[in-house]
């Protein structure tokens, strides 16, 4: 099963060889542009300039559509609630505007090692460190949610099989029910893992 | 070396006195008799509500975080244990600690990694690898550290035939103190002493392939 948000993949591209904390501000300053700025065509251009982004990257067009077609569902829903209550422009600008942020997230994450944004993340929080921030933590924090993602996708996949083995996958408890237990025991359990190698003390 | 002074654990596990100091130390039982509560005792991620446990004369209780370096911990499912979206970088968490220094700390994964056969794999994304690699996988990046005993609790559980035998020979091969707690009798008879925990207590302690026979006649 692939990353939600693409894993990293090796590369010598120029994005590759940009160093994380450039990318992280370039992505946070994407983000408040393309929510600043209004109107459907727009959209359409941040969407074509993320396109072009992945392709410098060197993304293949299957992991581009592989980042995509996870948000196909709910970027249909989007659109077509937006279009009835605010019309096509609106509900162009909206599922635009985040199929860029998604495309540029993805974009980061493949050409930047998971460890290599760890570092950059605790040594930004280092001058925080006087206030009492822990920065190897939030780090890990970064790094589990990351995981979690994908983990999570997985156990609702099997929780979903489960249900249609046993001819229930139309009941909403069935499928719900042991994965909410087991997304909290594997919690649990990572809790635990952490603790063991020593990680978190 | 591993030493239980009346140690207990309220409704899990009896007032226990051990000393393990032998190289390969299984634990057998039956499911819910104690064995998991046991293990977790060792490396202080369960203390105990009465009694002691001691490793190398640190108090888990008091030095649980001296006491964790010391004792590695490896679990049943993997993918409980392995946090990071590479190969490679999952080692490279372990090492964060000692190797401060990025490129040694590359340098060092990738020997660890070497050693367990997993180096081809190192920029491989964990959801890729096969059971038996996540498992191989697990221990290498515990064993990273370079624990004096490693705790294994049920390793080969989810494994096939040949991974268990691959993982089984990778354990029983380390020059590290192994504690086992398995279901696998045949590797558990291969250790140099063995524990039968049964109804939250230990039933018998001696050599392994009497332990073994002694836990069949329990259960039969």
């Amino acid at each position: 099963m692939s990353a939600p948000l693409g894993v990293h993949q090796p590369g010598t591209s120029l994005l590759h060889r940009t160093t994380p904390g450039p990318k992280l501000v370039a992505l946070l300053l994407f983000s408040v542009v393309v929510l600043m700025v209004h109107g459907p065509w727009s959209a359409v251009g941040f969407v074509a300039g993320t396109l072009v982004l992945a392709t410098v990257a060197g993304l293949s067009a299957r992991s581009v559509l592989a980042a995509l077609r996870r948000f196909a569902v709910v970027a249909a829903l989007l659109l077509a609630f937006n279009a009835w209550q605010n019309g096509w422009p609106r509900a162009i600008e909206v599922v635009g505007d985040l199929t860029a942020l998604i495309l540029a997230a993805t974009v980061l994450t493949a050409t930047t090692a998971v460890n290599d944004l760890l570092d950059t993340i605790v040594r930004a929080l280092g001058p925080f460190r006087r206030l009492g921030v822990d920065p190897e933590r939030v780090g890990l924090a970064f790094s589990l949610t990351l995981r979690a993602l994908p983990g999570t996708l997985e156990l609702a996949a099997e929780t979903r099989d489960a249900a249609r083995a046993r001819g229930l996958e139309r009941s909403l408890r069935a499928r719900t029910t042991p994965l909410v237990l087991r997304v909290v025991a594997r919690a649990r359990d990572t809790g635990d893992a952490l603790h063991a190698r020593g990680i978190a003390d | 070396m591993i030493e239980l002074v009346e140690a207990g654990v309220e409704g899990r596990l009896e007032p226990t006195s051990l000393r393990l100091a032998e190289r390969r130390v299984a634990v057998i039982g039956s499911n819910g008799s104690g064995k998991s509560t046991l293990a977790r005792l060792l490396n202080g991620l369960v203390e105990p509500t009465s009694g002691r446990v001691l490793v190398d004369g640190l108090d888990t209780r008091r030095d649980g975080r001296e006491v964790r370096r010391r004792v590695g911990f490896v679990f049943t499912d993997p993918n409980a244990q392995l946090v990071m979206p590479t190969v490679a970088e999952d080692v490279e968490l372990s090492l964060r600690k000692t190797h401060r220094e990025k490129a040694s700390r590359t340098a060092a994964a990738l020997a660890v990694l070497e050693r367990f056969g997993l180096a081809d794999l190192a920029q491989r994304s964990v959801h890729a690898l096969s059971g038996g690699q996540r498992q191989l996988l697990a221990i290498a990046t515990v064993l990273a550290t370079d624990p004096a005993v490693l705790v294994a609790d049920e390793p080969t559980t989810l494994l096939d035939l040949a991974n268990t035998r691959r993982v089984g020979e990778v354990l029983l091969g380390l020059e590290q103190q192994l504690v086992l707690v398995t279901h696998d009798l045949e590797l558990a008879a291969r250790c140099d002493r063995a524990l039968v925990v049964h109804a939250g207590a230990i039933a018998f302690d001696g050599p392994a392939a009497t332990a073994v026979d002694r836990y069949r006649t329990l259960v039969s």
